[in-house]
């Protein structure tokens, strides 16, 4: 993974200076609250319902055993011993004091690491593919890239402050899977006809309170204009989104305002005087930081492991995790390997500081000290022999890292929601619990296969519940908390947003609604298909009559 | 005591302001919307100036004046003399556009200043307005900002091509001189640095 120079640590060290200044004049009364706001925020520093919470910055969702370790003693020191994988592959301590964060930093940034434009309107942590550098199905690895991005937009001066957050996104797979489609600027690589390096590029997508997947503004760049092509985008945004009303500020607004055709003709526009500029990549640039991703120093190894083959056909549990946890691995012999965080009963994405030691020393000892964080809140080690696989699954087991739920229902992308976050409209982590325990048999799990159930509490969309398979949305009604519940969302290529059934439920209510579209996808389903097929296939007329079945009889009950 | 800080050959100093800023008139009458312009309007959701406050803005007789862009298109002939005499600059707002001062003023480096004036500091829009008037419209004269101009912006207008800053005033003006530096090697190329880390050093 990419390692510091010494620009890069001056930038960060200078960083923990600059905010403790800002910090000690906004402790003293120099700066108000208003002024000392968006400085915290592009600091990751949010306060919240308890306490203030802090977003650290993990790019593109690489970690170092040694960096877990710290994150692991932070947590420990600073806060309640654990700490929150978020859906941008970032980690979040929900109790840290407003006054300790200068210090946070400077042991962060020991390890090369920083919480600089976690929140805030400004560009965002880029993500990418849990399995970039690893994946059979990968034609590139972005990570270069996304970290060469990475810097660009490291207090890039003209976007400091837009309009309103800025995300974007890289992928260089077949199969997408960092939902490029749902970003303001989502970068596909790809080889194009002359086998060179090209990006497709998709602008104005996002979640939130107004979910649109993004457009292609241009089908070919060349991945040295990378950079003066999102500045073009940034700058017309940035220019002429809108400032006035903060949910209609997104890129994507904009875009749907003036139509794609003209927000193009304005980006071309700006970037024919941006072409060519130093800000252009240059091939030793990114060489340079691509020398960072080499592939690992593999062993030579078969396609199967006697061993492995042996522990699985003799241990039912074991094999029952490895089928949903063992990803394919582009070496023979190696694979890619999800430690869930998402032990049912457990809040989806927590990591206890003792877990995050045993996951650091994982790393060190079965997959080169590193590993990833995926936008669904789990932990990857991404290079594990076959061969270790039964002894790796015998200790993350021991630590509650083991569920073998990868993919499947209880698996749920949750955001911390009304128990934390002081935007929540409702609590999340708790409906989600509920749903674990409700989906608790591990038969009955892997019989419904593959879901994707994720929970937001409340329209910014966090927990991204408009691409889940089943989508829950916490809402606000004369002060109570109800429940939204969308289908048909999807992410990857076939990215769609999920339809509303029909009215909300209450929080008790949600595991029999979920139980019950379950029902209709069990007696429905032709053969294997998936969930989201079925729903695809059926439209969601079935599954709204057999969920609204009670409550419409007990209306009618209620005029007769 | 001076609220400016002056940029010059790099190194800041507080300086006396040389320049009379001359304000719009409060309107009188209700604000009507950006005719024509509904689309940006809409998106960015700013007032337009009326003629009323055009021709009701107070120029002093002597003196270098900073007078507003609309002012400065509407009464340009009534100011010739002393933009010939490098008497007169312009400022404009974050919402107004530099397409009209270009064409009001083909050569901007006839004008000795522009002003952009941040009504609050965290409207990012100012930052774009100084990189495009530096590299697109090759102004070399004294770039400022005014208005909610607060330390901790600094950093990024001085890298956007300012090299003016009219302080709140109710804030030091000398200590903000210190977040000029917040960051001595930055990534990306700028205005001040067109050439971003990976061009400067041998990494």
């Amino acid at each position: 993974m990419y390692k510091y120079d010494e620009i890069d640590q001056t930038l960060v060290d200078e960083r923990v200076a600059q905010y403790r200044d800002q910090t000690k004049r906004y402790l003293a009364g120099e700066l108000s609250d208003e002024e000392f706001r968006p400085l915290r925020l592009q600091n990751g520093l949010y306060i919240q319902r308890h306490a203030p919470m802090l977003r650290i910055a993990v790019p593109y969702g690489m970690l170092s055993s040694k960096q877990l370790h710290k994150l692991a003693d932070i947590a420990s020191q600073y806060d309640k011993a654990y700490g929150h994988f978020s859906t941008r592959q970032n980690m979040q301590l929900n109790w840290p004091l407003l006054e300790d964060v200068p210090d946070i930093l400077a042991e962060l940034a020991k390890v090369e690491m920083h919480a600089i434009q976690t929140s805030g309107n400004c560009i965002r942590n880029i993500t990418t593919d849990q399995f970039a550098g690893v994946a059979p199905d990968e034609v590139v690895d972005p990570r270069a890239m996304a970290e060469v991005m990475r810097q660009w937009s490291t207090f890039h001066p003209e976007f400091a402050l837009l309009p309103r957050k800025f995300k974007i996104a890289v992928s260089g797979t077949k199969q997408d899977r960092a939902i490029v489609q749902a970003h303001d600027i989502g970068m596909e690589f790809y080889l194009d006809a002359q086998q060179q390096l090209a990006i497709k590029v998709w602008v104005g997508g996002g979640l939130g309170r107004t979910p649109i997947l993004g457009t292609v503004i241009r089908e070919h760049l060349e991945w040295q204009h990378a950079l003066t092509y999102c500045e073009a985008i940034v700058r017309v945004y940035n220019l002429h989104g809108r400032r006035d009303n903060a949910y209609k500020a997104r890129i994507k607004i904009l875009v749907k305002a003036l139509g794609l055709d003209e927000f193009k003709r304005q980006v071309e526009e700006e970037w024919a005087h941006l072409k060519d500029a130093p800000n252009t990549i240059t091939e030793r640039e990114l060489a340079r930081v691509a020398q960072h991703f080499e592939p690992m120093p593999y062993e030579a190894l078969a396609q199967h492991d006697a061993s492995y083959d042996a522990a699985i056909a003799s241990n039912p549990a074991f094999a029952a995790w490895a089928k949903r946890s063992l990803h394919a691995h582009k070496m023979p012999g190696y694979r890619a390997v999800t430690l869930s965080l998402k032990t049912h009963g457990q809040a989806p994405g927590d990591a206890t500081s003792e877990q995050m030691h045993t996951v650091a020393d994982l790393a060190a000892q079965y997959s080169f000290g590193e590993l990833r964080v995926s936008h669904e809140q789990n932990l990857i080690l991404a290079d594990v022999k076959l061969s270790d696989a039964f002894a790796l699954w015998e200790k993350a087991r021991a630590q509650g890292l083991a569920s073998p739920n990868i993919g499947l229902l209880t698996d749920i992308i949750c955001c911390p929601g009304g128990d934390f976050c002081s935007l929540a409209n409702a609590k999340s982590i708790p409906i989600a619990q509920a749903i674990q325990m409700q989906f608790d048999n591990l038969d009955y799990l892997h019989d419904i296969g593959e879901l994707e159930l994720n929970i937001s509490g409340c329209m910014n969309a966090c927990g991204h519940h408009h691409i889940g398979h089943i989508g829950i949305l916490g809402i606000d009604k004369d002060g109570s908390e109800w429940y939204q519940v969308t289908l048909g969302g999807s992410q990857g290529n076939q990215a769609s947003i999920g339809t509303v059934i029909g009215p909300s439920f209450s929080a008790e209510e949600m595991p029999q609604v979920v139980e019950k579209l379950i029902s209709v996808y069990l007696t429905e389903r032709n053969g294997e298909e998936r969930f989201i097929d079925t729903v695809r296939r059926l439209g969601i007329a079935p599954f709204k009559a057999h969920v609204y079945a009670d409550k419409n009889a007990a209306k009618a009950e209620g005029i007769a | 005591m001076s609220h400016l800080i002056t940029l010059q050959a790099d190194v800041a100093k507080i300086t006396e302001d040389a320049w009379q800023f001359v304000a719009l008139p409060p309107s009188q009458q209700e604000v009507r919307k950006q005719a024509g312009k509904v689309v940006l309007f809409k998106l960015t959701g700013e007032q337009t100036v009326t003629p009323e406050q055009i021709a009701g803005t107070l120029i002093p007789a002597n003196g270098k004046v900073l007078v507003p862009l609309t002012v400065f298109i509407a009464r340009k002939t009534q100011l010739q003399a002393r933009l010939d005499q490098k008497e007169v600059g312009v400022w404009l707002d974050t919402h107004e556009s530099l397409t009209d001062l270009n064409q009001a003023q083909a050569d901007l480096n006839a004008l000795p200043i522009i002003a952009v004036h941040v009504e609050r500091f965290a409207d990012g829009r100012i930052f774009s307005l100084g990189s495009l008037l530096r590299s697109r419209y090759g102004f070399k004269n004294e770039l400022r900002a005014v208005g909610d101009v607060l330390r901790d912006q600094l950093f990024f207008l001085k890298r956007s091509g300012f090299n003016s800053f009219a302080m709140r005033t109710d804030r030091s003006a000398a200590e903000a001189i210190a977040s000029l530096n917040d960051f001595s090697r930055p990534y990306q190329g700028a205005v001040d640095e067109a050439r971003p880390a990976f061009r400067r050093y041998n990494r």
